[in-house]
């Protein structure tokens, strides 16, 4: 394979967070050691590819995630997107690299306004960034929708409105009405139910192949990374643990945890499932 | 296997409706199910299918404006709907028990962890106060938690969500219930965790032979630990058999819809879209004439606008509520196979 350029490189990305002492600790003066929730972590996203980040609960995902668009300051590393220092830039270049790098959240409900209809939602976040074709509204709007296979009668609606699929589709849609070429999928299909979380699930793999989108794919649920990613990184206390092709992680582990956690996924005992 | 027994729990017709200051919502509209001793049976869904509702529907913990208005619960032969107020917390205290999905907000976060569980042994056992503390150390003991003695000193913000839900469990299975209802007993928690309290509830199962009704939208864990399915769909149940049966030959078109809807680990290295099923699930404020998946289903026939869902046997304990069958020439053979084992 020929070396291509990563459009997103992190190294040695490090991210610890102060932990509150006992009554003891602060009477004896003593120092806790602060909790590294990203430690030492080094990986390369390449344009049209989809990263999944596995782990469970408090092994530092999310924290990553929001390390990368400085929603949380790391403490050490490098960010480069691009080739630009992403931990250096301030002002109007930070806002076009937060536009570049969109993020989706678990809970799409309280990342919309509930006040604000989801045609102006999506229209706001066109003209903050001064996306072309975002004078014409409506067109805009629609075209947002389209992206996310929405009809525009959904414009008009209200957050509350919407069932949890179409909600979660509105958000990826306002994150891609800025034309950013990461996406940074935060936990995006969790919530939801099996048959709705396929659709969305297959609408990630349409976004990387129209767009050629980046995606960032952040999920605790293994089986859920295997249908959409390209490659597979492993965390656990903050550790990369392994990293690779989907393929080969998921099939063929080397790392202990990797393992442990796949040997943990649920599976049909179809082998004398009857008690008796 | 053996002559069936009298099953332990049965439900018959259940319709649960809401009224609503805007109108009717009917969130079960005719459920029925039956659990003998000792199963695990999985109940399946999407949300808003009815699955909790059938639960605490069991419990008679319907919530506000909510009521049965139609269908029988059966306990042991015992009406359940007909129980007088004593006799239903009877019934709560010693013969079911019921684990809910969040174990944040179902433990008191001012109590220390021994002292609720003392409480209801104390309350529905009438045991002294040393009795009690002795009891629920072991309690704590036999679902897992080490160190029990300290432990139980301990507030519920001081364990973490699995040790919680083996807390919960443990006050759920204090009074030995012949059958344990557990509604999404392990959604909020990490694949590893999960896999150790799947584990206690078919121990617990097989050590007392209690019954357990496992309520999940995650048809992996149900396929984990279940004897039997049934599954749900718009306040029906539309499928019943054995994992087998359903995983393999699934007659209902949702229960198909459904599986294949499933994110699968074995997909890894070779992303492709997965098949999903057309349209919205039905809303609880309409009334749907015939078969509640007809709108979204491919091989529907103008007779499926006048069927009434009732459960029709396909084998000896494989049930489904679809007529139309589309799969079973296609899988005859398996059927068949099926039957002759059983």
């Amino acid at each position: 394979m020929t070396e291509r350029v990563p459009l997103l490189r992190l190294e040695r990305l490090t991210k610890s967070f102060a932990l509150r002492r006992t009554v003891g600790e602060r009477i004896g003066r003593s120092q806790v050691e602060p909790a590294r929730a990203v430690d030492d972590v080094s990986f390369t996203l390449h344009h049209g590819e989809i990263l999944g980040l596995a782990g469970e609960s408090g092994s530092g995902k999310t924290t990553l995630a929001r390390c990368i668009i400085r929603l949380v300051e790391p403490d050490s590393g490098t960010i480069e997107l691009d080739g630009i220092d992403v931990r250096a830039a301030r002002g109007a270049q930070l806002r076009e690299l937060r536009r570049r790098m969109q993020m989706v959240f678990q809970d799409p409900y309280s990342s919309l306004n509930p006040r604000m209809t989801v045609g102006a939602a999506l229209h706001e976040a066109g003209r903050v960034h001064h996306r072309p074709g975002s004078e014409n509204g409506e067109q805009f709007v629609r075209e947002a929708l389209e992206r996310v296979h929405l009809g525009a009668a959904v414009a008009k609606r209200r957050p509350r409105e919407l069932s949890g699929g179409q909600r979660q589709r509105v958000a990826v849609a306002r994150a891609l009405a800025v034309g950013p070429e990461v996406l940074i999928a935060d936990e995006a299909v969790s919530a939801l139910d099996v048959s709705v979380q396929a659709q969305l699930l297959n609408l990630f793999l349409d976004l990387r192949d129209e767009l050629g989108v980046a995606i960032l794919f952040v999920a605790h649920q293994l089986a859920v990374i295997a249908e959409v990613a390209d490659r597979v990184a492993v965390m656990n206390h903050g550790r990369l643990v392994e990293i690779g092709d989907a393929g080969d992680v998921l099939a063929n582990p080397q790392d202990d945890y990797t393992k442990a956690l796949l040997a943990a996924h649920p599976r049909p005992r179809l082998s004398g499932a009857a008690s008796s | 296997m053996s002559v069936a027994p009298e099953p332990v729990l049965s439900i018959e017709g259940l319709r649960v409706e809401f009224d609503m200051p805007f109108g009717r919502l009917v969130a079960l509209r005719g459920a029925s199910l039956s659990i003998r001793p000792g199963e695990i049976v999985g109940l399946v869904g999407e949300t808003g299918s009815g699955k909790t509702l059938v639960c605490r529907s069991v419990m008679r913990l319907i919530p506000q404006r909510g009521r049965i208005a139609d269908g029988r619960i059966l306990f042991d032969g015992r009406d359940v709907l007909a129980m007088r107020p004593r006799e239903l917390r009877d019934f709560r205290a010693h013969d079911v028990g019921m684990v809910f999905q969040d174990p944040f907000s179902t433990l008191n976060p001012v109590l220390r962890i021994g002292k609720q569980v003392e409480e209801t042994l104390r309350v529905n056992f009438g045991l002294k106060k040393s009795e009690a503390q002795t009891r629920a150390v072991e309690l704590l003991r036999d679902v897992g938690i080490p160190n029990p003695e300290r432990r139980a000193l301990s507030y519920p913000h001081e364990f973490s969500g699995g040790m919680r839900q083996r807390v919960m469990i443990a006050l759920a299975t204090a009074s030995q219930p012949r059958l344990l209802l557990a509604d999404e007993p392990t959604t909020a928690l990490d694949v590893t965790t999960q896999a150790q309290i799947l584990d206690l509830l078919v121990r617990l199962s097989e050590e007392g032979g209690m019954a357990v009704v496992l309520v999940s939208h995650d048809f992996g864990v149900i396929a984990q630990v279940c004897d039997r399915v049934a599954v749900m769909y718009g306040g029906h149940i539309v499928e019943t058999g054995t994992i087998e049966e359903i995983h393999d030959g699934a007659e209902h078109p949702y229960t198909r819809g459904l599986l294949d809807s499933i994110p699968r680990l074995e997909s890894a290295g070779r992303p492709t879209r997965l098949p999903v099923i057309p349209g919205v699930p039905p809303d609880p404020a309409d009334e749907v004439s015939g078969c509640v998946f007809r709108p979204r289903c491919r091989y529907a026939q103008p007779a499926c606008e006048t069927v009434s869902m009732v459960l029709e046997p396909v084998s000896p304990g494989h049930e489904t509520a679809c007529p139309v069958r589309p799969f079973a020439v296609a899988d005859s053979a398996l059927t068949a196979r099926a039957g002759a084992r059983l």
